[in-house]
């Protein structure tokens, strides 16, 4: 019934005979929010690196829809349909929101050497530009730069931007860091709504956004997969609440 | 809500190509009168200049990639141009030309041997790469070596101008750069232009949508390689000499300098930088070696006190883009 959509093979990344990624055999379900947590220096973001191919593995392998896309470079990945954020906010600074957006929007229009052509010809793209600005809040700020917003905002334009691909799978590096409490639960609610047909893996340390956004979730530590389940298991296993929460609160 | 804001999306771009379509026409009109009142080789000089600043502008201002090697297109153009109009007895347009070809296949080796890198390696392999054709260019026979390339003819353009004639030439220097200017222009607010400037804003995240960032950058190097060309080409046939001076090194930092002084990343502003710069070294050439000190101080102020370059404080003084 359910279909792996994404799967690594004892993925491993070493940094100079540090090992940041040990192993990982992770296996993501068609349709689900995949939550990927544990402490700082785990190798959360590594992996992200890695699926996304901004980093080469230095073992194992990297499957999408069946297809071994470890030997990949990072734009073909993209290409493919999994598109990631950044744990630091990626927006580009000096473009306008609706700016920021259209370079998404334009990738899809493919031939995008024509620099004999005027820039017009993306006024088509403003419609779809200015839904997807719409659908994150910022239609306030159409024609703003992206340098001048706040944080919380960047964020959001950077997801705008992101699910402007209309990527099959989104691997989102905490998504909801460093926002106050009313950009997490638009950010959250904004995740819910777009995972319709989609695939998430997400990075977040807010855990009452992982419990009610993700069905299941992975524990790193130390670059090696601790445990993994729904909410209710990860959460009551001891060794997880000592490795991540620390016995002391959660 | 999207049908009401649609408009205001295109009107945000008119407001700001306005600026853009005034600027020009001053500067035409400049253009236009100026020969009246400055000597016409100084204005072909910096005409030339300023197209070899616009043609740097393009890499670094809207792909932020610092060519610290561009003397190399400026200057094995203008040796192929002044060789193919006096020993293959070219016609002017055809030797420009060939000087173009010739920026573009050394920009297109070039290119594809520093895009990989990043910052400061990028800067220092273009260096390198500029150097090495400046010793060739100093051993090759038929650049002349320390001579040059002298008495190179001017020519009849298009077999119907005769090119000998200042204001003639001065008239086709000008539709050169203009017609150089305006593609540039063009290229920098094509779909094109709009991922170079992705790129320089933030390559990570480019590349996170799906873009192969070297295409991008090599293309925009060639480009940039190509109209540095022109402008070296056309400078051999103004001057009738191709010499060591265009090839070498302090060439490639005068480029850079120009293109600071006037405004990075803004459209006029290589212009500006251009002539400032031309004038300057001009005007204070009975200073003699303090012409360079004197560069060198402004270079510093520039750093210092006016980022934005004399254009792009203006610009941003009046809240419009230039
Ligand atoms: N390019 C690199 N070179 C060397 N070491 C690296 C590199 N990138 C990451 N590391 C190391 O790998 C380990 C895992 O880092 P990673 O960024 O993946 O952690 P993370 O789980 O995302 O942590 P956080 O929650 O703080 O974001 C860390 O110890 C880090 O110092
Ligand atoms: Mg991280």
């Amino acid at each position: 019934m359910s279909e792996t959509i994404l799967a690594t093979e004892n993925l491993t990344k070493e940094f100079a005979g540090f090992v940041a990624v040990a192993n990982v055999n992770l296996r993501v379900e068609r349709g689900t929010i995949h939550a990927l947590i544990g402490p700082n220096g785990a190798g959360k973001t590594t992996c992200f690196n890695l699926l996304t191919k901004f980093l080469q593995p230095t073992q194992g392998r990297i499957v999408f829809k069946g297809r071994d896309i470890t030997a990949l470079a990072p734009a073909d990945v993209a290409q493919l349909g999994i598109v990631r954020s950044f744990q630091i906010s990626a927006v580009f600074p000096h473009l306008t929101v609706l700016e920021n957006v259209r370079i998404a929007l334009q990738r899809r229009r493919g031939a995008s050497f024509d620099f004999w052509r005027s820039k017009r010809v993306l006024d088509q793209f403003n419609e779809r530009a200015l839904k997807l600005v719409a659908d994150v809040g910022l239609s306030d700020v159409v024609h703003v730069a992206a340098v001048e917003l706040p944080y919380g905002r960047k964020r959001a334009l950077e997801i705008a931007t992101t699910l402007a691909l209309d990527p099959e799978m989104l691997l989102l590096d905490e998504p909801t860091a460093g926002m106050g409490h009313e950009d997490v639960a638009r950010i959250a609610a904004l995740i819910k709504s777009v995972s319709a047909n989609r695939t998430i893996l997400m990075v977040e340390h807010n855990l009452s956004v992982v419990e009610n956004l993700c069905q299941r979730i992975t524990v790193l530590t130390r670059g090696r997969v601790l445990t993994e389940g729904d909410y209710q298991t990860v959460s009551n296993n001891p060794e997880v609440r000592e490795a991540y929460m620390g016995t002391g609160h959660a | 809500m999207a049908v009401t804001s649609a408009p205001i999306a295109a009107a945000g771009r008119q407001g700001q190509s306005w600026s853009h379509v005034i600027a020009f026409v001053v500067m035409v009109g400049f253009f236009a009168i100026a020969p009246l009142f400055i000597y016409p080789l100084f204005l072909m000089k910096a005409l030339c200049f300023a197209l070899f600043a616009c043609a740097f502008n393009l890499l670094l201002g809207y792909v932020g990639l610092l060519s610290f090697g561009h003397a190399l297109y400026f200057g094995w153009a203008s040796y192929l141009s002044a060789y193919a109009a006096k020993a293959w007895g070219f016609p002017p347009e055809f030797a420009i030309l060939t000087g173009a070809a010739t920026a573009a296949v050394l920009g297109l080796i070039a290119g594809s041997i520093a895009i990989r890198r990043q910052g400061i390696y990028f800067a220092m392999i273009t260096l390198a790469l500029a150097q090495m054709m400046y010793f060739f260019a100093v051993q090759a026979p038929f650049t002349g070596g320390e001579d040059g390339i002298q008495s190179v003819p001017r020519g009849w353009l298009f077999g119907l101008f005769d090119l000998r004639d200042q204001m003639t030439m001065y008239i086709a220097v000008l539709t050169i750069f203009l017609a150089c200017f305006l593609l540039i222009y063009r290229i920098i607010n094509s779909p094109f232009g709009e991922v170079l400037k992705a790129i320089r804003e933030n390559e990570q995240r480019a590349i996170s949508l799906g873009y192969k960032t070297d295409r991008y950058k090599l293309m925009a190097f060639v480009l940039s390689a190509t109209f540095a060309g022109v402008a070296g080409a056309t400078k051999a046939i103004v001057f009738q000499l191709a010499s060591l001076t265009d090839v070498d090194w302090p060439m490639s930092g005068e480029v850079v300098l120009m293109a600071l002084v006037g405004g990075l990343g803004t459209v006029f502003g290589p212009v500006a930088g251009a002539f400032i710069v031309v004038a300057m070294q001009n005007y204070l050439a009975q200073v003699g070696q303090w012409v360079l000190v004197i560069q060198g101080i402004i270079f510093v102020l520039c750093v210092l006190l006016f980022r934005r370059g004399v254009v792009g404080e203006l610009a941003h003084y009046l809240r419009i883009r230039l």
